[in-house]
This record gives structure tokens, C-alpha cells and sequence, in this order.
């Protein structure tokens, strides 16, 4: 592996392979919004309204007595947690009629005296809409700001570019949690926005040693310029992956069951990221006159 | 020329010994902490835990302001009642669906009417349909009073906590009409639910002694009195005016009656005292009752004047009953009813398993780190970890100081940190990997061109993640809210690691050990 850094000078024809990368990308989007138009998303309680009960017990609970003996609870699941089966977690979206509160004061009596409450969450359906609306649009406002910011930095193909690379991501991400119907909550919106702010640091620093090399060879096709810029940012890309990746792999296993969904997003917007700005950020510059908008630029700002 | 001067060492060194100094009280044990003077506490202090990692309630309530509206117009109608009929206009007032509706019997008087109801109240929208007066209150009135509502709940929620001795409770107005209330280390909020659900209005009125509850429930009721039922007086028919109110209550306290059952005495201030004793000795030996939030709870006969402004409510009480009613009485009465919107008790066993795994997250991931920069760039790699250490030790300085709650996700967001903060440290070295490939040898220039080549890519990087951060704590409430605190502290204090303590060691280390080339 070290070798691969150590190499003087690397050169991959990415902008050949891109339309392998544009390919690969098309389908992906597509799966994912075809999974969340056809499935839609799994919302955790946070989004959805509902009750959250998390009980443990002294002994192995027996989970059809109590799935029968809470039968009254709309939608209810009952999932044990834990090694041993004495923790269970009981969620339960009741009718918007139904009082959510005393439902809570129900289960916890039909459950007896035996249960250590952990965890116990009600939502009402009202704050959930709400949560939804605040959530897309603080990614909106997120990406528009980033994509803005870029723009005042670099000019706006690259905005454009990188906002692409961005959206790009975070819709596969939204899309493995609608395919494998894993639950999506407030946590992993954390993830997404985190993402967000993250994930456009390589297609950045890309843009970065684009901009520079632009100025270095003004007489270079605009293709070989690109494709150097990516190469010599290219170690520093896959390390900084890396080591991002390491840890929000260890999040993903040491981190514990309520982060669970932000390090998926994490990790699959890690892998994502690098991928996009080398295969899409990058790459989408040629379509651009970036050259022209780069002089521009030049003359009004001091070098 | 490669460096800092004097001052700038200075203040690089001062940063990161106050940095040092703010992380101590978070590895203090709790009895050595308490051993600190107050005064010194109050700055210096560990970081703040989330409820979600120490275990407590968290509840949002939302003030009904559909009651609110009701209130306002039922009382905006008691006040018109006499006024129209002192002005000999003659009508039927309902209140309804958030409107009150004037029935006139001479739709003649329809423009008599609207202007004594527009003088009688601001903030009106009155709409005439025949000889029907259509009353609503308009937007604007309506927004300042749940604004007004809710400011005054927050009040009164807070004192009713604060006499339930319940340790360091955050209460906080969120949006336009609800209230969080945050309880460390509270495992059962159904006491205090069950408080906050009950507006506590407490009022006095005479008893209409000449309408009996039977021809009353007939509809043979005077527009001036109601029928109102209580659990032990059953129907009773009131007079609407109100003697006096729970707001002229100063002192409020669970006592025994003369028979030795639980009941709650109170003491009115010199003006209520006033009211009270002149009610009461106008109209010895007729029936004086005592209404809480819509229900008679007791109607006793008076059977002297109470001139000393105290007096003492009897009826179905409990001594816990007495007592929290005493505690809502003494709090004063909520404007409009709280509902609870949404509800999160975290217990305390599950708080100490999340910081477990976050806290060893953080730390294999900081290992881990650790470890790749090591065998990447070997002893460049040592400095990495050097500026690594130093930015999480300010990281937990900056958390404690400002006081930002840590939550679960935000201990998320310290791992993160970790990840991206060594992003950095890599693009310097990179950079300086290239100039040396392009042949430059000199260690004070290498380092020099490092630096001054990748600034601009990492301060893009650092502020595009800072608006990330800045819309996650804009969005967020409680644990979300705490993870883009985090994040957003992480990037300010790993800029610093990563730029000045970072070029700081590499100053330190060209100028003694004086190299003639790097290893890189």
C-alpha cells in the first residue's frame, strides 16, 4: 500500500473512464429513486409519531405473551435487543384519537413490576411533518450554502460540479436506507447533513489543484489538466478516506445501537464522497468553459 | 523565513495551556470538584451531559391555544353581557369553533353593537350576517396572545418545577407556542406531567341561590349565571361575575381543616384580601363557591365576614392532593392547558452504556489514526498525532468552557472530528511530499511551501463542513442540536491544531535539530 503513495508521479486517465463512472452513477440514482418512490422510507419514531418502550427484565422475556398481552397497540413491533433476550423494545404508532400518554401508562402496567424502563419516547404525528419539512430543508439550505460559497471561491461551474457530486451522494445514501428499509430517523439526517459538510472536501481540494493548474498551463487541454489534478491530489484523497473511514467504521461497530444509522450514512457517503469527486465532480468540469470563467475570475482577483 | 514571532508563540502557548487547564475538571472525581469554591465553578466546569447520555425526561409541550382562544372569547363574553344590556341592546352571546356570535333581537341595532364591542376589546374582526355579530379575533391579536401565553407558561412551568425541588431543569420556549422542559436525572415524569397538565385557575364566585340546578339544567338560567358541576357539591348554578381570582393568591399551603381532613389554606394579597372580605360580608349566610379550572370544588355557606385575607379550601383532598394543589396555587395558573407533544425518558443504565461506547469509539478510532499516520508518514506521522492530541484536548477545553451539551451523536461528532482533523495534516504533507519531488530540498522552504500551498484547500474544506454544522444545530433540537455543536467546536479547534500548533512543532523541531534534509 505504501508504495502506491510513495510512486512519483501517478496518472489514471480518470476523465477517460468517465463515462464508466457516469454509467455506474445513472444506475445507482435510478435504483435509489426508484426504491424510494416504490418503498419509500422506513421513518423511525422521530419522524413517524409513535411510542418507544425499551423494558428489560430480570428473565428471558417470553415474546408471544407479551406481543399477545400488548395486542391492543396499533402497529406494534416487539424486537429483543441484547444477548440474553431480557431487553425488549417495544414500538407502537398509535391512532392520532388515541392518547399517546396514557397508552405509555397501559404498557407499562400490563408489563407489571418486573421491567427496567431504559428508553421511553412518545412523538406526537405533528412534530414528526414538522421534523420532516425542518430536516429537507435544512439540507436544502445546507447544500445551496455550500454550493454558494464555492461559487464565490472558485466560479460556478465548480459550484455547480460539486453540488452535483453532493446531491448525487446524498440521494444513494437516502436510497440503500429506503432499498434495505433501514430505519431512518433524526439521527441519520445528522449523518446526511454531516455528510454534507464533509463530503465535498475532496471534490474541494480536487478543485483546488485545478484551479492552480489552470493558472501553472494555460496552453494544456483542459482534459489532461483535469486528470492531472486528480492524480496528484489523488494519495491524499484516498488517505484522508481512510482514515475518516476507519473511524466511522469503529462508530458503525463500537458505537452502539442509536448510532447505528448515522455511521451507515457515514460510511456509505465516506466511500460515496471519494468516489463522486473523482468520477463525477471532477470530471463534470470539461462540459464547462472553465477555462474562460478561470481568466475572468483571474483579473478580478489578485493571484 | 519559516515560523512565528515571540507574540504569536506566545499566544499559541497560552491557548493551548488554558486549554489544558479548562479539560482538568472533567477528570476530576466528583468529591475533589465539590471541594472548589462556588464561585469558581461557575467557569470552570466539566462538560455538560445530554439527557440522552446521563438519563432524565424530556418533554415538549405545546400550549392549547384553541383553549386559549375559548377562554379569551368565553371572558370577552361575560364582559359584553351587561355592557349590551346596560346599553339596552338585547341579544343571545355563544361562543363557538373559536368565534363568538351576538344574536341580536333588533338586527337594528347591529351598528350600536359593533362599536360597543370595538370599544370594549382591541384586536377584533367583526363580521355582520343579518342580525348575527360574527366576533374572531384577528391574526395579529391572536399571535400576541399565544406569544403572551406562552412567555407567561414558561413562568409558571418553571416555578411549579422549581417547588418540586427537581435538580438543574432547563425550561425553554422552542417556535411559537411550545415549551422543552429538560429533567436530569427525572426517571418518571408523570408526576410532573400530570402538574403541567392542570391550568390551575382558581376562582370565586356567590352561588345563584334564586335558580335551582333542576330548572337551570331546563334552560331556565339568567344570562348572568352558569351551571357548573363539582365532584362533591354535584350541580351547582353560579354567578359569572367572579369575586375574586387565583391571582390575588399570594401564599398557598396543604393544612387540616378544623375536622382534621387534608385541605389547602391560603392567603390572599391586600387587595384580594379587600374583595374577599367585602364579598363576604355583604352576603353572610348565602353560598360562596370555590372554582378550579371549570369544576366546583366546594360551595360553602359564609358564615362570617373574612376580613383577615386567609381562608381555607375544603374537599375531596388527600394530603398529596392538598399538596400539589397548594404548589399549582402558589405557582399561579397557566394561561391555557400544556399538552405534551412529545415525551423521551432516557434511564440512567442506558446513558452510562452510550457514553461506554462512545467514549471507546473515540478512542480506537483515535488509535487507529494514530497507528495509519505513524506507518504512512512515520516520524512526520508524530506530529500529526501531536496536533491530533492537542485538538481533542481543546476540543473538551471549548466544550466545557462554553458550556455546550454533549450528547450522544455529539460524542459522534468528537469521533468524526478525530477523522476529518487529520485531513489537515495530510494535504501539508502531501504538499510538501510534491515540492520535494519537485526539488525542493531546503526543510525551512519545504515546510514553508507546505503550509502556504494547501491553506486555501483546507480552510474551503473546514468552512463548506462549518455550514454543514451550522444548519444541524439550527434544525436540531436536544442530541442533533449537541452533535452540530460539536462538530462546528471540532472544526474551529482542529484549524488551530492542524495550522499554528502544528507549524508550531515544526518550527520548534527545524530550528534545534537543524535538518539538513526530510524524510517524507
Amino acid at each position: 500500500m505504501l508504495n502506491m503513495f510513495k510512486k512519483r508521479e501517478l496518472s489514471i486517465d480518470f476523465i477517460r473512464q468517465r463515462s464508466l463512472g457516469f454509467l455506474l452513477s445513472v444506475i445507482l440514482l435510478a435504483v435509489s429513486v426508484f426504491s424510494f418512490c416504490t418503498k419509500g422510507l422506513n421513518y423511525g419514531i422521530d419522524f413517524e409519531g409513535g411510542i418507544l418502550i425499551e423494558a428489560t427484565s430480570e428473565q428471558t422475556v417470553n415474546l408471544e405473551q407479551t406481543r399477545k398481552a400488548l395486542s391492543f397497540l396499533r402497529d406494534l413491533s416487539i424486537q429483543t435487543s441484547g444477548v440474553e433476550g431480557k431487553t425488549i423494545l417495544i414500538q407502537a404508532k398509535p391512532e392520532a384519537s388515541e392518547n399517546p400518554n396514557q397508552l405509555v401508562e397501559k404498557i407499562k402496567s400490563v408489563l407489571g413490576t418486573g421491567f427496567q424502563y431504559g428508553q421511553v419516547e412518545v412523538v406526537g404525528p405533528t412534530i414528526g411533518d414538522e421534523l420532516k419539512e425542518k430536516s429537507l430543508l435544512a439540507s436544502i439550505l445546507a447544500l445551496l450554502a455550500i454550493a454558494v460559497y464555492i461559487w464565490f471561491r472558485f466560479e460556478w461551474p465548480f459550484a455547480i460540479g460539486c453540488l452535483l457530486a453532493l446531491a448525487h451522494d446524498m440521494v444513494i445514501v437516502v436510497g440503500f436506507f429506503s432499498l434495505f428499509q433501514w430505519e431512518f430517523d433524526m439521527v441519520v439526517v445528522a449523518g446526511l447533513l454531516s455528510l454534507a459538510g464533509y463530503d465535498c472536501n475532496d471534490s474541494i481540494v480536487t478543485y483546488d489543484r485545478v484551479r492552480e493548474n489552470l493558472r501553472k498551463f494555460r496552453k494544456s487541454p483542459i482534459d489532461e489538466i483535469l486528470n492531472r489534478s486528480i492524480n496528484e491530489t489523488l494519495s491524499r484523497t484516498i488517505l484522508t478516506s481512510l482514515t475518516t473511514l476507519f473511524v466511522v467504521l469503529i462508530l458503525l461497530f463500537v458505537g452502539g445501537e442509536t448510532l447505528r444509522g448515522f455511521s451507515i450514512a457515514m460510511v456509505l457517503g465516506t466511500i460515496l464522497g471519494t468516489y463522486s469527486s473523482i468520477y463525477i465532480a471532477v470530471p463534470l468540469l470539461r462540459y464547462f468553459d472553465v477555462r474562460s470563467v478561470g481568466e475572468t475570475a483571474d483579473s478580478t482577483k489578485t493571484p | 523565513m519559516f515560523g512565528y514571532s515571540k507574540l504569536k508563540i506566545g499566544i499559541i502557548c497560552s491557548v493551548l495551556i488554558l486549554g489544558i487547564f479548562f479539560c482538568i475538571p472533567n477528570f476530576l472525581s466528583e468529591a475533589t470538584y465539590n471541594r472548589l469554591p462556588t464561585k469558581m465553578k461557575a467557569w470552570f466546569h466539566p462538560v455538560t451531559l445530554g439527557l440522552d447520555l446521563q438519563g432524565g425526561s424530556y418533554l415538549l409541550m405545546e400550549v392549547d391555544t384553541d383553549s386559549l382562544k375559548k377562554e379569551k372569547l368565553d371572558s370577552l363574553a361575560d364582559v359584553l353581557r351587561p355592557t349590551l344590556r346596560e346599553n339596552k341592546i338585547y341579544s343571545k352571546i355563544t361562543v363557538a369553533d373559536g368565534v363568538l356570535e351576538v344574536r341580536l333581537i333588533k338586527a337594528a341595532q347591529l351598528v350600536e353593537a359593533r362599536e360597543l364591542i370595538r370599544k370594549q376589546e382591541k384586536g377584533l374582526d367583526i363580521e355582520a350576517e343579518g342580525s348575527v355579530l360574527k366576533v374572531r379575533y384577528s391574526e395579529k391579536a391572536l399571535a400576541e396572545m399565544t406569544e403572551q401565553a406562552v412567555n407567561q407558561s414558561v413562568e409558571i412551568v418553571r416555578r411549579r418545577i422549581d417547588e418540586l425541588g427537581t435538580k438543574e431543569p432547563q425550561i425553554q420556549k422552542q417556535g411559537i407556542d411550545r415549551i422543552v422542559i429538560q429533567l436530569p436525572g427525572v426517571q418518571d415524569p408523570s408526576e410532573i406531567k400530570m402538574l403541567m397538565g392542570k391550568t390551575a385557575k382558581l376562582t370565586f364566585h356567590l352561588v345563584d341561590e334564586e335558580t335551582s340546578p333542576q330548572a337551570a339544567q331546563m334552560g331556565k338560567l339568567s344570562p348572568d349565571s352558569m351551571l357548573m358541576n363539582g365532584e362533591e357539591t354535584g350541580y351547582v348554578v353560579l354567578k359569572r361575575a367572579v369575586v375574586v381570582g387565583g391571582e390575588q393568591l399570594e401564599d398557598a399551603r396543604q393544612s387540616f381543616s378544623e375536622t382534621g381532613v387534608p385541605a389547602v389554606s391560603f392567603k390572599f394579597k391586600s387587595l384580594g384580601a379587600k374583595k374577599f372580605a367585602k364579598a363576604t360580608s355583604e352576603n353572610i349566610r348565602r353560598h360562596l363557591a370555590i372554582v378550579l379550572d371549570g369544576k366546583v370544588i366546594s360551595a360553602p355557606e359564609i358564615q362570617s365576614p373574612i376580613t383577615g385575607g386567609n381562608g381555607i379550601i375544603t374537599g375531596n383532598f388527600t394530603v398529596q392532593s392538598a399538596n400539589d394543589l397548594a404548589l399549582l396555587l402558589r405557582s399561579g395558573a397557566l394561561p391555557a392547558p400544556l399538552m405534551v407533544v412529545e415525551e423521551r425518558v432516557v434511564g440512567p443504565g442506558l446513558g452510562e452504556d452510550s457514553i461506554k461506547a462512545g467514549t471507546t469509539a473515540c478512542l480506537i478510532g483515535l488509535a487507529a489514526v494514530f497507528i495509519f499516520m505513524l506507518f504512512v508518514y512515520r516520524w512526520m506521522g508524530i506530529v500529526a498525532d501531536l496536533t491530533l492530541i492537542a485538538n481533542g484536548l481543546l476540543l473538551l477545553a471549548a466544550l466545557s468552557f462554553f458550556g455546550a451539551t454533549l450528547t450522544l451523536p455529539g460524542l459522534a461528532g468528537i469521533a468524526l472530528t478525530i477523522g476529518m482533523a487529520v485531513d489537515a495534516n495530510i494535504l501539508i504533507l502531501e504538499r510538501m511530499k510534491e515540492e520535494m519531488m519537485h526539488g525542493i530540498t531546503v526543510p525551512k522552504e519545504v515546510l514553508k511551501r507546505g503550509f502556504q500551498g494547501s491553506f486555501s484547500a483546507i480552510l474551503d474544506g473546514q468552512l463548506t463542513t462549518l455550514f454543514a454544522a451550522l444548519f444541524l444545530f439550527l434544525l436540531g433540537s436536544g442530541p442533533v442540536r449537541g452533535f452540530g455543536v460539536t462538530l462546528g467546536l471540532g472544526l474551529a479547534t482542529s484549524l488551530f491544531a492542524a495550522i499554528f500548533v502544528n507549524k508550531l512543532i515544526l518550527m520548534v523541531w527545524v530550528n534545534i535539530k537543524k535538518p539538513t534534509k526530510i524524510n517524507l
